[in-house]
């Protein structure tokens, strides 16, 4: 009766989950090392990254199949799949991120000359993943609002009740939690811990992430914000002009201060990948001069390999004072958050 | 034999049931997950995670967005169905269709348009706003079919006895199409919960915001499961108090549908039709002005005719799959909901909605999880992405399958059966060409809602597959707002076409109202 029209329902699903089952074993890269296919999570966007892939791909004859996602989902599909990750490499868009798949075991050492060719600030000090790209923490601001002599000399000043209401932030981003980081390490807990609440009390311009706030600076809608400084570029450009034709500028700050941090976007090999020359070549090829122009000029980053200079307009990286943080020290990122969610910032 | 088949035995259609439990353990899947994540957490990280004071303020505010969309949806989605089906509104059947239409517009491509059209659009008030021109079709679509169906003869009893046109429109039809209704506004509370794309440009905090943080704040994933599980009560709760509103009959349809006493609206014509434009001015033109913005005001293009190509190929591919899929696993449900009432249907159709609420990106996760240790061939296969489809909106295809079959009276099977039909050709001469609209509607409705889902699809689509909607996410978090705008306009349009599927089978557009 009824039975059977179920019957054939049921059979019907099972087989299309049957169907189903082979259709997916085709299309997955099998891995094999020196098979010229790699499989790339990329936390990093996609119009940023993928002609530097392109170029890759055409010059090694390696086919990349990339995923797309934002950093911390792609980190927590990575600690999801944990050893059955048919990932070869993971781009990150924070050394943060890196760091968490590290700590779950997942990436493998990468060799020595390798690491070498980038400053020893940038890259994993167990060799796990080495920086691409560095971005500068800065204080953007709008030009019509703030002028050059109030422009704070500390990160610190920003709790001052001058600012109150008027400084945008993202504290769910990741360069805020490594800005953060960055903060207990130079100056202890209890002055991060000051700085946050202080911050808090000052009625912040909460954001999503950093595009939101340089859109809000530039159009007037809040007066500051902390930031990373390729924001003011990217958005330069997507209006086809010069930044300089922007209501939001660039502050970076002086003397070493917490407040002008630069973090590092970087490469993971997973294990499976760890010995395989088509993974090697594509780090090689990131951190050949090639690409590393290419996140001078494109993406508006600094390059941290190869010699390569920053964009025109930019302080170059080397004449940035920034402050002396090895990144490999900001892995107490637990406490960051922690102590982030206690200051009521997120 | 009649005796014997009676809908009152506990476990009706043996067959049915089984097939149905299977659909409602697919759906059930994402909770398996947070039941094993929540458990590795421990009672303590679960304690100190969810007993704090943010927490209910959070589940607060997320209620009481969710309490004033609803509100709002329902008042906005029966008023204007009433306007469209049931008075002399000039043009009602271009309104029927068009009302509708706001449903194609997915929550952040509005969203981005109003920050961008109005200053300082944020706030409480704002998200309501966006949440309610965004999915009163929710309500509007179900209200018109119920209207459209509804058997004249109660109200016709209702004036014969001396009840006045507007007091039968309020005693007897309002309670005629209350089912429908309440469907409806579950799913809109439902997916307020849910909700993050809107919630997030408009910084609101509400609950699922707090999970998209915790994953963020140091990739913590455990803290953002543990939050997840909140939701799932708060999912509980809505379902428990929706079932209050339904009547034990819920089938008010007849077969012979005569065209319904339309209302003068006199001298409120105009003001109606004013009242209309301006919600699809908010629904739907402030959308339109803001991608043209986009696409005026930047310089970035989108790569190519071919990559647009490709993206919509594969957002219209991994759409159908998902549709199909879901549509598959909503048959046996809603022909076991409308053939067999009872507790055990009762309680299968709504186990459906337990994971509605969640965010995409749990639903993605429990999945990644499902298909790594249990599933690994479908991993990252469109299939996976397609059964991701099918937990997530399932209830909205069995609601369809359920109300179309409920439309079909058993009797006309159970002739076909006395008259010496086997089960299968009834099934396929009677029950099936009569649910078919419903199946259509179902499956028009997950497809549609399938196109606009990012999250899910994020963690879940081939690599190296782009959809629609993953390529407006792509552009708009560089800035690139031209480049995204085509997506988005592109994404729009698609989705308006079973939109307009749906808005046309609801009987409106037929000529004279009849059918």
């Amino acid at each position: 009766m009824q039975k059977r029209l179920s019957v054939i329902l049921t059979a019907t699903l099972a087989g299309l989950l049957s169907l189903t089952a082979c259709g997916g074993g085709d299309e997955s890269d099998p891995g094999k090392p020196g098979d010229k296919r790699l499989t790339i999570y990329s936390g990093r966007s996609e119009t940023l990254v993928k002609p530097v892939l392109e170029k890759f791909e055409k010059s090694s004859g390696i086919k990349v199949d990339v995923r797309y996602g934002t950093t911390a989902q792609m980190a927590a599909q990575l600690l999801e799949e944990g050893e059955r990750s048919p990932a070869d490499a993971f781009l990150a868009q924070d050394a943060g991120a890196l760091g968490a798949v590290t700590k779950a075991g997942q990436l493998a050492t990468l060799p020595q000359e390798v690491l070498d060719r980038v400053p020893a600030a940038y890259r994993a000090s167990g060799g796990q993943w080495v920086g691409v790209s560095g971005r500068s923490r800065v204080l953007a601001y709008n030009a019509d609002q703030v002028t050059q002599d109030q422009l704070p000399k500390s990160v610190f000043e920003l709790t001052d009740p001058r600012w109150k209401g008027k400084i945008g932030v993202a504290p769910t981003n990741g360069s805020f939690q490594a800005f953060v980081t960055a903060l207990r390490v130079q100056h202890g807990d209890a002055r991060a811990k000051e700085f946050l609440t202080g911050l808090k009390a000052n009625e912040p311009q909460i954001r999503d992430n950093n595009v939101q706030i340089v859109a809000d600076i530039d159009a007037g809608k809040i007066a500051a914000g902390l930031v990373n400084h390729y924001y003011v570029y990217e958005m330069a450009k997507e209006r086809g002009g010069d930044p300089a034709t922007l209501k939001a500028r660039l502050h970076f700050f002086p003397d070493g201060d917490t407040g002008g941090l630069v973090n590092a976007a970087g490469i993971g090999l997973l294990k499976r990948a760890g010995s395989d020359p088509d993974a090697r070549a594509l780090v090689d090829h990131l951190l050949g001069a090639e690409a590393q122009t290419y996140f001078a000029t494109q993406t508006f980053e600094y390059p941290l390999a190869a010699g390569i200079p920053a964009a025109p307009g930019l302080p170059q990286l080397a004449a940035l004072d920034a402050p002396k943080i090895d990144l490999n020290d900001l892995d107490t990122l637990d406490a960051t958050v922690a102590m982030i969610k206690e200051s009521g910032l997120a | 034999m009649r005796a014997r088949r009676s809908p009152r035995r506990v476990l009706p259609r043996p067959g049915l049931t089984v097939a149905s439990a299977a659909a409602v353990a697919v759906a059930l899947l994402p909770l398996v997950y947070l039941a094993v994540r929540a458990g590795e957490a421990g009672w303590d990280r679960l304690t100190t995670e969810l007993l704090t004071e943010r927490l209910a303020v959070l589940a607060g505010r997320s209620l009481a967005l969710a309490a004033v969309v609803t509100a709002a949806c329902t008042v906005l989605g029966v008023g204007a169905a009433l306007l469209v089906a049931r008075t002399d509104l000039p043009g009602r059947r271009a309104f029927g269709v068009v009302a509708a239409l706001p449903l194609a517009v997915p929550t952040y491509v509005a969203g981005f348009a109003w920050i961008a059209t109005v200053d300082g659009f944020a706030g409480f008030w704002a998200a309501a706003l966006l949440l309610t021109v965004c999915s009163y079709p929710y309500v509007f679509l179900p209200a018109v079919a119920a209207l459209t169906r509804a058997d004249p003869g109660q109200e016709e009893v209702s004036r014969s006895l001396g009840r006045g046109p507007w007091a039968t429109l309020l005693g007897v039809t309002l309670r005629q199409i209350r089912p429908a209704v309440a469907a409806g506004a579950l799913l809109v509370a439902l997916y307020v919960l849910s909700d993050f794309g809107a919630v997030s440009l408009v910084q609101v905090d509400t609950f699922t915001r707090a999970i998209f943080t915790a994953f963020n704040l140091g990739f913590d994933r455990t803290g953002a499961l543990v939050l997840s599980t909140v939701l799932v009560v708060l999912t509980v709760l809505l379902i428990g108090a929706e079932l209050t509103t339904r009547t034990r009959d819920a089938r008010y349809a007849s077969t012979a549908v005569r065209p319904p006493v339309r209302l003068g609206l006199g001298r409120w014509r105009w003001p109606a039709v004013t009242a209309l434009l301006a919600v699809l001015a908010l629904a739907l033109g402030v959308p339109a002005v803001g991608l043209a913005r986009w696409l005026a005001a930047g310089v970035s293009r989108p790569g190519s005719l071919a990559e647009i190509a490709a993206a919509a190929g594969g957002s219209l591919s991994v759409s159908l799959a998902g549709a199909a899929f879901t549509m598959l696993l909503a048959l046996p449900l809603g022909l076991l909901a409308a053939r067999a009432p009872g507790p055990v249907t009762t309680l299968l159709e709504r186990l459906t909605y337990v994971a509605h609420a969640l965010p995409g990106v749990v639903i993605g996760l429990s999945l990644v999880f499902f298909a790594v240790n249990v599933a690994y061939p479908l991993y990252q296969s469109r299939w996976l992405l397609a059964l991701a489809y099918a937990t997530l909106f399932l209830p909205l295809a069995v609601g369809a399958v359920a109300s179309a079959a409920a439309q079909s009276p058993p009797a006309v099977e159970e002739a076909a059966r006395s008259l010496g039909r086997g089960p299968f050709a009834v099934f396929r001469t009677v029950t099936l060409p009569l649910t078919l609209p419903g199946i259509g509607a179902g499956a028009a409705l997950t497809f549609l809602t399938c196109m606009k889902e990012l999250p899910a699809t994020l963690l879940l689509r081939p690599t190296g597959m782009d959809t629609l909607a993953t390529e407006l996410w792509t552009h708009t978090s560089t800035a690139a707002y031209a480049a995204a705008a085509p997506y988005a306009a592109i994404l729009v349009v698609l989705a308006a076409v079973p939109t307009w599927l749906l808005a046309a089978r609801t009987g409106l557009t037929d000529p004279g109202g009849t059918r």
